[in-house]
């Protein structure tokens, strides 16, 4: 009697279950398992990097003077790459945000023109940077025949190409942080007695500053990482423009241990940076 | 009956998963495994060659006339650095031949066990390169010391960077160089683009650059000899034609090319 | 109410507002002059899309005015920045600063003016006055309705405006809560005792918070007088229809 009672429900529930735990949260079979492989394929490669590092041999490696430099290169770089970001970047946020008031075309000129970093390949922008500021280039030649200066194989180069794939990140950071603060409160604040420049101060700053943090944060990671573009337009001089993702790639046909090292190093600072990122992964998504 | 129809699709998604991925990664045309067959002429048969980066125009050249040869051959050619090609082969990357700009990075596969008898085919020695029309006036060596002008080299690390750094060191002369490039190629590109003033490569280099770049010949460049390996390699495919193509790099076919190209012979 | 009396006349006699404006809002133009006295508040009453909120906007200088004049007592405010009118706004859903907690809420006009100590002991009186002490510390997030229009109506008063504006003060909060904030916000509004204005499209709001009511359908005024005057000739089908819904 109990049995017959017990089977019946089971054969019957198959078709309400699964409608149930996909409106419950609870993922269906297959796109757990997919889920699973995505998962393998981003963090077993990691794992096997640090599974396999040369870890009694990490201290001496992690002292040559050719990793020394390529780290302190690559922060220095970085650094300045990012402080150059934020000070181009904010106002062309800025711009962007207020673009949303443009008619159809102009706008979305702009934003694709925006975007234009994020989707290249980063060789193709350092080919472009090439053409523009080498020698035979524009201005390349201008700055050379009425400045003496020039830019590829220097230092400059390097930030240049930094700021060229990363600027993107902090532009659309802090133009989602721009529109989704409320402007009454600028008004309101207004009301209260503030000059523009202290509603600018207390009230717009303040609100899109996590927003701006965050952009500047994957900023640096992104230039911290650059390679494809820095190679072709920087040149690779260790100590001037050859940059940790550089100098991995190049140990890693001659002395494997040191890639390894390199390349444990810069995973350690990105792990560092977005966990200190916590939960504002994503440019404008605020927690 | 429910739960075995899962369990097929969770499985039918992994292999289907895992073969999209792995196939993503060997790439696409024929898998070099089609052959091994005792009529090796007729059935279709694709080699993978390895080759230093200075060997570029000569294997190209080479290749189509193998192929012109063997009609059922496909040779695939990838060039690059001989020392990151070497690492490529010891981890484990499909390729029936390997030809390397030093004897080194060759030394390297050899003790891995993966060279089957290596023998030497070619040599190179190095020159200077100016962009066309020499702007910066370069003469000699020596030029490569001064700070103000653009040097560019091979990284040391590389065949042509190691050779570099002998004939400086055998000449006396400090360079002051602006970039280390981790292959021939690279370093020959930016003459021809006009970006450095002078840079040290291949004599063959110099030649296949044609009206973009002019030679200066460095006296003592010719003690300073690359000499280039070739070997198929122990887990080719297909070991004969693999065989087959050494053969024909090495032959007189191989020597008329090559000596063309400005290598010297072995 | 002694209490209330003694600090208007400590702080002197308050000015009159003035308000001859034409404000376009895009679709409207917007056509309204009233006059309105310290300690007898006025209620813009109409149906939405009126045009309440933009006349308050423009007295405010949120908005430009097409033409018109805006005067508190003997100052011409219409060409000045909102910073420098001394007139208070509470939007209808507060607007708080969402970075700063209730009591730097408060203290803001005072901050704009001097110290970060000076202003937040400036606002403690404010906190305490409003029952809103032990939330000193919360930010707005963490405010319910009638404690965040609490602290909207302190942040407005504590800059010592001349003139105070309410926006639909009730509409955001939750039906039950609003009998007995309106009678608190009528506290507060006869204690600031300086002309007031508000908008809004309930009848019992007018009546308990405002001495006259003012109405303005389709960005035109088609009515002004007491609540008993509107009631005994309505002017328009709308004043009738809308006092006869709020009839108890």
């Amino acid at each position: 009697m109990t049995e017959s009672t017990t089977r019946a429900p089971a054969a019957r529930a198959p078709s309400a279950r699964s409608a149930r735990s996909a409106v419950a949260g609870r993922l269906s079979w297959p796109v757990a398992v997919v889920a699973g492989i995505a998962l393998a394929v981003l963090v077993l490669p990691l794992a096997a990097l640090v599974l396999r590092a040369p870890w009694a041999d990490l201290p001496e490696l992690l002292a040559r003077e050719s990793v020394l430099q390529a780290l302190v290169l690559s922060f220095a770089t970085a650094s300045i790459a990012t402080a150059c970001c934020l000070v181009l970047g904010v106002p062309l946020a800025a711009l962007v945000a207020r673009a949303a008031t443009w008619p159809t075309l102009p706008r979305r000129v702009l934003r694709a023109a925006v975007t234009v970093p994020l989707v290249l390949p980063p060789v193709v922008g350092g080919i472009a940077m090439l053409l523009l500021l080498g020698r035979r280039g524009p201005i390349g030649r201008l700055l050379e025949e009425s400045f003496g200066v020039t830019v590829p194989f220097t230092t400059g180069a390097v930030v240049l190409a930094q700021v060229f794939v990363s600027l993107p990140f902090l532009v659309f950071a802090v133009e989602g942080a721009l529109r989704s603060a409320d402007r009454r409160t600028e008004l309101a604040a207004a009301t209260l007695g503030a000059s523009r420049w202290q509603v600018f101060r207390f009230v717009t700053l303040p609100l899109v500053a996590p927003g701006v943090a965050a952009g500047a944060v994957l900023c640096f990671t992104r230039a911290l990482g650059e390679f494809g573009a820095t190679i072709t337009f920087a040149g690779s001089l260790p100590g001037v423009t050859r940059t940790l993702p550089i100098a991995s790639y190049l140990a890693m046909q001659s002395d494997p241990d040191e890639a390894i090292a390199l390349a444990l190093l810069l995973l350690a600072v990105s792990v560092v940076v977005l966990l200190g990122l916590r939960d504002r992964w994503l440019p404008g998504v605020r927690a | 009956m429910r739960r075995m129809a899962r369990v097929v699709t969770a499985g039918t998604l992994v292999f289907a998963t895992a073969s999209m991925l792995t196939g993503c990664a060997s790439g696409g045309g024929p898998a070099a495994s089609s052959s091994a067959t005792t009529d090796a002429d007729a059935a279709p048969t694709t080699i993978t060659v390895f080759a230093a980066a200075s060997l570029t125009e000569a294997f190209d050249t080479l290749a189509a006339q193998f192929e012109a040869e063997h009609p059922n051959a496909d040779v695939v050619l990838s060039y690059g650095g001989s020392a990151a090609l070497a690492q490529q082969v010891l981890e484990g990357a499909p390729v029936d031949v390997f030809a390397s700009a030093a004897e080194s990075p060759m030394r390297t596969v050899g003790e891995a066990g993966l060279a089957v008898d290596p023998v030497v085919f070619a040599t190179n020695t190095l020159e200077l390169a100016v962009p066309a029309g020499n702007p910066a006036g370069v003469v000699g060596l020596d030029d490569l010391a001064d700070p103000d002008l653009r040097i560019a080299l091979c990284d040391p690390s590389v065949p042509c960077g190691a050779a570099s750094e002998k004939l400086l060191a055998q000449e006396g002369v400090t360079a002051a160089p602006d970039t280390l490039e981790s292959d021939v190629k690279a370093v020959l590109t930016k003459v021809s683009l006009g970006e450095v003033d002078a840079a040290l490569v291949y004599r063959t280099d110099v030649q296949s650059a044609g009206d973009e770049v002019e030679g200066i010949e460095v006296p003592g460049a010719a003690s300073v000899v690359n000499r280039y390996p070739i070997a198929s390699l122990a887990e080719a495919a297909d070991a004969e034609t693999a065989a087959d193509f050494v053969a024909f790099v090495t032959g007189a076919a191989g020597r008329r090319v090559l000596a063309e190209a400005g290598f010297g012979a072995p | 109410m002694t209490d209330a009396a003694d600090r208007t006349d400590a702080a002197g006699p308050r000015p009159a507002l003035h308000a001859d404006v034409v404000v376009s809002r895009g679709d409207l133009d917007i056509t309204a002059a009233f006059d309105v006295a310290p300690r007898h508040p006025l209620a813009v009453i109409g149906p939405n899309g009126a045009g309440k909120s933009s006349v308050l906007s423009a007295i405010a200088g949120l908005v430009p005015l097409e033409s018109g004049r805006v005067r508190i007592g003997a100052r011409t405010v219409d060409g000045l920045p909102p910073e420098r009118r001394r007139i208070g706004l509470v939007f209808q859903d507060y607007v708080l600063f969402p970075h700063l907690t209730a009591r730097d809420n408060i203290a803001f006009a005072t901050r704009m003016r001097g110290g970060r100590a000076a202003a937040r002991a400036a606002a403690d009186p404010w906190l305490e006055r409003y029952g809103l002490t032990s939330l000193a510390g919360r930010y707005p997030a963490e405010l319910s309705g009638g404690q965040a229009q609490r602290v909207a109506l302190a942040r407005a008063l504590a800059a010592e405006p001349e003139v105070l504006l309410l926006d639909e003060p009730m509409s955001a909060l939750d039906v039950e809560v609003r009998a007995e904030m309106r009678t608190e916000l009528a506290t507060h509004v006869r204690e600031f005792g300086g002309a007031t204005v508000l908008v809004t499209h309930s009848p019992a709001d007018a009546a308990a918070l405002a001495d006259s009511v003012l109405v303005l359908e389709a960005g035109r005024v088609t009515q002004r007088g007491t609540l008993d005057e509107l009631r005994a000739a309505p002017a328009t089908p709308y004043v009738e229809r809308m006092l006869a819904a709020s009839a108890d």
